[in-house]
Formats: C-alpha cells, sequence, structure tokens
C-alpha cells in the first residue's frame, strides 16, 4: 500500500472527510465518540495484551493450561475483553506442530488481544497464499521450519478468532513474566514468525 | 457469493512484503483513522449487523476491492450501508452536507457509551436446541453452492472433503444474519489436508476452517 507525501489532500482524504462531516451535521456521529474509538485501538489495545498471556502462559502450567481450554476466559482474567474477542481459541506451537492464522474472506483478527491487524494481514497476497503455500509465506518471513514440522493454518471464517502461543525460546529459565513477554512478537501470535531469542530481550 | 474478496488460493498477487513490525504504525494516515471510527461509530447505531457490513464490502465490483487500500473498503462500504439504510442521501454524500432532517428514533452512541460497548463485545454463540448432525472425527464435505448473497464458505473449500475437528457450538449463521435474520447454527472446525484442498503437487500442510452445518454434508451421502 502507498503513502501519500504530497501535501495536497488526495481524493480519499476528502471523501472521509466530507463523510465525517455530513455525518456530523446529521447528528449521527458524535466527535468525541469517533476520538474514544480511535485512542481504544491506536492506544490502549494491542499486542503486548497477547504477549502477557504468552508470557503468562510460559511460565505457569495452570494458567497455560486454562488459555488452552479457554483463551476468552483466560484473556479476561487480565481484562482483555471485547470487539473481536468474544470466541477466542489459543493454538500452541510445539516442535512437532507450527500454527499459522489467516482469514481470507477479510480481516479476522483477535483485536483484543493483538489490536488491530497490520497492513499485510489484510493484503491480498497473504490472504490467498497462506492457505495455499504457506511454507512460502512463511520463508517470505524468514522463517523456515524443519520439514517434520506438520503446518496447521486456520481460516477465520467465523467470529471465532485465534491466536498462536509460540514456542519458548531457550535460553530462558527463571525469566520474569515481563521480561519474557518482550519476546513476544505480534508477528510470532499470528504465527509468521518464532519468539524472539533471548539476546534480544528488553532490557 | 464469489467476489473479490474470496482470496484463498488466487494466483498473482506477488509477494507479502510486510512492513518491519516495530517500524508499523496502527494507522498509517489520518484519513484511515476516520474511517475506521466512522465505520465502528455507525456500525454503534445498530442499523446493520457485521455480516451486512461485511456484504456491502463484499459487493462491490472485484477491480474495486482489489484496488483499494483496506480503509478505502471500508469507506466505501460504510457509505453504502448508510445509502442503503436511508440514513444520508447520494446528493448529501455528493454534497458533503445534510439536506434533510435525521430519522429521530436513532440513539447516538456518546464516548462512554462506544467504550463500554467495545469492551463488552457482542458474542456471536447462541444457544440452540437441536442436537450437532456432526461429531469430531465425521468425514465431511463442503457443499457446492451457487449464491450472490454473503456467505462464510470460502471458494477453495466449496466441494472438497475433510474431517470434523471440533464443535464450537451455535453460532448466528452469516448467510442469514446477512439477511436480518440472526439464526443460529451449530459451527465446526473442519480439518482439510492441502492434497485434498490444491492436489498433491502442493506443500504438505492442513486448513482449519469454521464452517457451519448448513455448508456441510456426510462425505458419503450423495446430496451434494
Amino acid at each position: 500500500m502507498s503513502s501519500d507525501h504530497s501535501h495536497l489532500p488526495s481524493d480519499i482524504e476528502l471523501r472521509a472527510k466530507a463523510l465525517e462531516s455530513l455525518l456530523v451535521e446529521k447528528g449521527l456521529v458524535n466527535p468525541a465518540t469517533l476520538d474514544a474509538i480511535i485512542e481504544t485501538y491506536q492506544d490502549k489495545v494491542g499486542p503486548r495484551n497477547g504477549a502477557q498471556l504468552v508470557a503468562l502462559a510460559w511460565s505457569d502450567a495452570e494458567f497455560r493450561r486454562r488459555l488452552l481450554a479457554d483463551a476468552a476466559a483466560a484473556a479476561a482474567e487480565l481484562g482483555f475483553c471485547g470487539r473481536q474477542g468474544e470466541h477466542l481459541q489459543a493454538v500452541e506451537n510445539t516442535p512437532e506442530v507450527h500454527n499459522l492464522v489467516v482469514c481470507t474472506l477479510c480481516s479476522c483478527y483477535p483485536w483484543t488481544v493483538l489490536g488491530l491487524p497490520p497492513v499485510w494481514y489484510k493484503s491480498a497476497p497473504y490472504r490467498s497464499r497462506a492457505v495455499s503455500e504457506p511454507r512460502s509465506v512463511l520463508f517470505e518471513f524468514g522463517t523456515e521450519l524443519p520439514e517434520q514440522v506438520k503446518i496447521r493454518v486456520w481460516d477465520s471464517t467465523s467470529e471465532m478468532r485465534y491466536l498462536v502461543v509460540p514456542m519458548r525460546p531457550a535460553g530462558t529459565d527463571g525469566w520474569s513474566v515481563e521480561k519474557l513477554s518482550s519476546l513476544v512478537t505480534r508477528n510470532s501470535m499470528i504465527g509468521v514468525e518464532a519468539a524472539l531469542p533471548p539476546e534480544q530481550a528488553a532490557s | 457469493m464469489r467476489g473479490g474478496h474470496d482470496l484463498g488460493g488466487r494466483q498473482g498477487f506477488g509477494p507479502i512484503k510486510p512492513e518491519r513490525e516495530s517500524a508499523e504504525p496502527v494507522f498509517h494516515s489520518a484519513w484511515e483513522r476516520r474511517a475506521f471510527a466512522l465505520t465502528m461509530a455507525t456500525g454503534l447505531l445498530g442499523q446493520w449487523n457485521i455480516d451486512q457490513s461485511r456484504h456491502a464490502r463484499e459487493r462491490q465490483h472485484p477491480v474495486a476491492y482489489l484496488g483499494q487500500s483496506y480503509y478505502e473498503n471500508w469507506l466505501a462500504g460504510t457509505e453504502r450501508l448508510l445509502l442503503e439504510a436511508g440514513l444520508i442521501s447520494e446528493q448529501e454524500l455528493a454534497a458533503g452536507a445534510a439536506a434533510a432532517k435525521t430519522r429521530s428514533d436513532l440513539r447516538v452512541p456518546g464516548p462512554d457509551d462506544a467504550r463500554k460497548i467495545l469492551t463488552s463485545g457482542g458474542p456471536a454463540a447462541r444457544e440452540i436446541d437441536r442436537p450437532p448432525r456432526f461429531a469430531a472425527g465425521d468425514a465431511v464435505m463442503v457443499r457446492r453452492r451457487y449464491t450472490t448473497g454473503h456467505t462464510r464458505a470460502p471458494d477453495y473449500a466449496q466441494g472438497c472433503r475433510g474431517r470434523i475437528h471440533d464443535l464450537h457450538g451455535g453460532h448466528v449463521f452469516p448467510d442469514a444474519n446477512s439477511q436480518g435474520d440472526p439464526v443460529a447454527h451449530h459451527l465446526y472446525s473442519v480439518e482439510f489436508s492441502s492434497r485434498e484442498l490444491w492436489g498433491g503437487d502442493a506443500e504438505t500442510f492442513e486448513v482449519l476452517i469454521d464452517l457451519w452445518e448448513p455448508y456441510l454434508v456426510h462425505a458419503d451421502a450423495n446430496d451434494k
């Protein structure tokens, strides 16, 4: 997707602005509501939520069990609930199985734990290829899996939302939940990458 | 419908070219932010449901759908829903100014209402009386079905055989919900082999697709 750096407003900018002023004038939207919505998804809800869940699951066997049994309830324990997270399922990567999440029909994504999806997740190349050539997709993210690892692709066609629990990196024994969570990237929870190696932890 | 949105397995779109995660903003420009918020805020008016909003984006010409950026599609869908619900007119949209009064029966959510709705969510699960027709492990086939309406049975899986992996219980059925009927049916997670979906020359993997009972038949049945 291109970004427009010119100083003149583009057609689409004008179109969005025209719709907003029309709806405000007609009293169909409250401008303060628009700001509240933007603030929620720009500043509050995001992949740090999911990273906390994963790091907690790595550290606490009982929480891991709850997360895999009912991810929506486990996420709610930390206050992560709401739109696009009502029906959440956590799928765990193991040395035998690697999970990858896509929505081929639109852009379904677990907002409560990952925020809004990245551009590539919503793009035609990813949506078309994740279900037909996932290994080649993973390779483009720099992820090479051993031949014997089974790939499972979850196409989010319903209101079920999927969160990948990546494998805990070796060499992180005894780490705090907070330090562990700095290894859990958004991409690792979609399944296109592994969690970061320990040397990339936030200090 | 098999619109421009039904992308699973389509070819020719090229490499993914992801932005670096640490450098990617939530929104890439101010208008995207506004288009997103306008779509969410008008959705809160309760005049259409999520399947109707998906269908509004899908009904665009495939060239438009595929050529536009993501939030352009959202904006186009929102304009269409507002027009079809009679909340705005073509003339008003073109002028960006109101020509007629707004319906007085609408409740327009304020910021606190919006925060509450966004954090409480709207579950799609429903209790239903009928027992599920399929059990875990059952061999099933996705019906091939011609429709110009909204459906969540992706084209690439139609006619293919898979196995019931899991039962999710009753969920609102998108095909009917997009017509304003919030009937629920059993929802299943169905597992397909890459060989079944794409033939033996493809990579080897599995795809799990959530499919409602009306999409499925027993694999040995003749009611294809």
